[in-house]
Formats: C-alpha cells, structure tokens, sequence
C-alpha cells in the first residue's frame, strides 16, 4: 500500500532510499573510471576523448552527476540540520550549496555535449 | 597502589563554570574493584561529591558515566579494565548536569515516552487469561527487552547530540521496536506512523556507537535497521 504521507512528499523513507539509489551509480561510476585508468597504459587526449564520445557513457556520466546533485541535496541537509542551528545561516548555506551542486550538473552537462 | 582519579565537577549554584579534580586512592596491591565501589570511598574523603547509583550489580541502570571516554555502568566497570593511568569520570555526555556526575534525564525520557512504551492491543474480546505467544513469538523480543534505560547508547549518538528533541535515539527505538515485533501488540500502523519522519529514526546513520557502549550487550543498530525495513515496506 502506498501510503501519501510516504510517497509524494520528502520524508526520512525517500531520502534514505534516495541516498542509497544514488550512491549505487556513484560507486559503479568511480568504479569504472578506476579499471579505465589501471587498464589504460596511458592516457592521450584521444583516448579521454574517445571515452566520452561513446552516448552510453554520456547517459552514465550525466546520471552520476544528477546522483551526485541528489545525494548532495539530502546528505548535507543533514549535515547542516546537525551542525547549523540557527536556521537563516542553514537555509542560506543549502541555499548556496544546491545551486553549486545544480551548476556542476549543468557545467558536466555542457562538457559532455562538446565532446 | 594508589589509583588516580580526574573526575568532573560541578555545583551550579557555588561553580561558575565546571572544571576536573584530581583524587587519589589507596587500594591493596593487586585488588580490582568496579569503578562504583571506589568513588563510593572518594565520596567517603570528599562528601560533596555526587553521583547516581541504585541496585550496584548493573540492574537499575542510574550510575551511566563517561570513563575514559566510554560510556558505561560504573558499578560493573572494573578499574582494571580502564588501564594503569588516570582515570577520568565524567557525567554522561550530552545531557544537561544538574551537579557533578548527575545529569538531567529528561529529554532522554521525553524520547521514550514518544515511542508509546507499553502493549497496544485493541482486541475487542481479549482473552479470559492472558495472552499467548509461542516461543518462536516470545524468541523475537530476546534482545530488546532487556534494555534498562540507563542511557549510555543514547548519550554516546552524535545525532542523539544534536537532536536530542528530534530524534528518538537508540534505546528508544530498540523499545519502539520490542513493541514493533511483539505478536500481542496491534498498534504497528500507528507506532510506525508515528515513527515516519526525516529525524525520529532516519538521524540514525548506523555508526554503531550505541552497540559498541551497551553495558548489557544488546544492539540498537540492529533493531533500528529493522524499523527502517518496516517504514520502507509499508512505503512501496
């Protein structure tokens, strides 16, 4: 049963799920790109290039950025909410943070469409 | 053997600010003694000393204190097991300290009281005795129900810390889940509803410091991880 309360709004179940979901990419990524530079004798800007040029890897790199945004998101909320007592300072610092966690999408995403 | 002592004071009505003071005292060679027993004889040099302690065989759970920097029951703290150096007792951590090694409990039990810490059943024809649960039923409560409250996991969570108002801690929520998994219970959707938020189990990051302090050798983590199961299943 899918229960309103659990589902729709940002609660404690989504955010754990949602970490989780999101650290599962950021893992399999970082452990893709360790195997490419231990199996890559060395790295030319060909092969870098050639590496990103593959859509496959596009889809993964930008779904791992879009993970990292989310995990972002909910991790240093609650960091924050710990550490951040007063609640003008917080808001302002997830304020700030977001947009940085937003802008590295945006700047990956640019990057990868030049590639 | 002398043992030395560096234990924490404060009288808020004589100290404007807390500070530590040295004891030291003399124990025949070769003895132990749990660390109750002997700040029971330091009260006996200096009766302005104060400190909780009850029943003395690690039952009623009232002489939780930080011992070189671990939580744990003073009365079943062997010194022996806290090295040859000084040894440095202070009040749980965490909790306001009403004076010397006593804290203010009351947050602590706001938490509990939260969690409904008693049978729920709303059975419209209870039975005429009482009621029966098969050992396979009663086996699920091992673990969980012999949590004295004395504090020492909940005073040693960082979330616990920080959101003292928020966020039930571990020995809440191992009773919230004693309460969970008890077959006679029939409030579950209401316990658990009531647990559905981002703080009062979700603060719980699985650090395990609740389990590594427990004097009585019991696993909050475990059972919060159970709770955070129930929430996720009754979510998809």
């Amino acid at each position: 049963m899918v229960i309103n309360q659990a589902s729709l709004k940002r609660d404690g179940v989504q955010d754990w799920v949602s970490l989780r979901a999101t650290a599962v990419i950021i893992t399999f990524f970082s452990l893709y790109m360790v195997w490419f530079f231990v199996s890559t004798p060395q790295v030319t800007f060909e092969i870098w290039q050639g590496l990103f040029s593959a859509l496959w890897m596009k889809v993964f790199t930008f779904a791992t950025l879009v993970c990292i945004m989310i995990h972002v998101r909910i991790g240093l909320w609650q960091v924050l909410s710990d550490y951040v007592k007063n609640a003008r300072l917080r808001v302002l610092l997830q304020y700030l943070m977001n947009l940085l966690a937003f802008a590295y999408v945006l700047v990956g995403l640019f990057v990868l469409w030049g590639v | 053997m002398k043992l030395n002592f560096s234990i924490y004071r404060y009288n808020p009505d004589v100290d404007n600010a807390p500070r530590m003071q040295d004891y030291q005292l003399e124990v025949e060679e070769g003895r132990d003694m749990m660390v109750l027993d002997a700040l029971i004889q330091l009260k006996e040099q200096d009766s302005t000393l104060v400190f909780r302690r009850s029943c003395r065989e690690g039952v009623c759970g009232s002489d939780g204190l930080n011992m070189n920097g671990k939580n744990g029951l003073a009365c079943i703290t062997p010194v022996s097991a806290l090295g040859k150096g000084k040894i440095v007792i202070r009040p749980l951590p965490g909790l306001p300290v009403v004076r010397d090694l006593v804290v203010d409990m009351s947050q602590f039990y706001t938490q509990y009281e939260k969690i409904k810490p008693y049978l729920i059943n709303d059975d419209k024809q209870p039975p005429a005795r009482e009621y029966l649960q098969s050992p396979e039923e009663r086996e699920k409560l091992d673990g969980l129900y012999e949590c004295i409250l004395c504090a020492c996991c909940s005073t040693a969570c960082p979330s616990f810390w920080w959101n003292p108002d928020k966020f039930i801690g571990p020995a809440g929520l191992l009773h919230a889940y004693r309460f969970l998994a008890d077959s006679r219970d029939t409030a579950t959707e209401q316990r658990l509803s009531e647990l559905d938020d981002a703080f009062s189990v979700f603060r719980c990051h699985g650090i395990m410091n609740c389990v590594s302090v427990c004097p009585k050798g019991l696993n909050p983590t475990k059972a919060i991880g159970q709770i955070k199961s129930m929430l996720l299943q009754r979510a998809v």
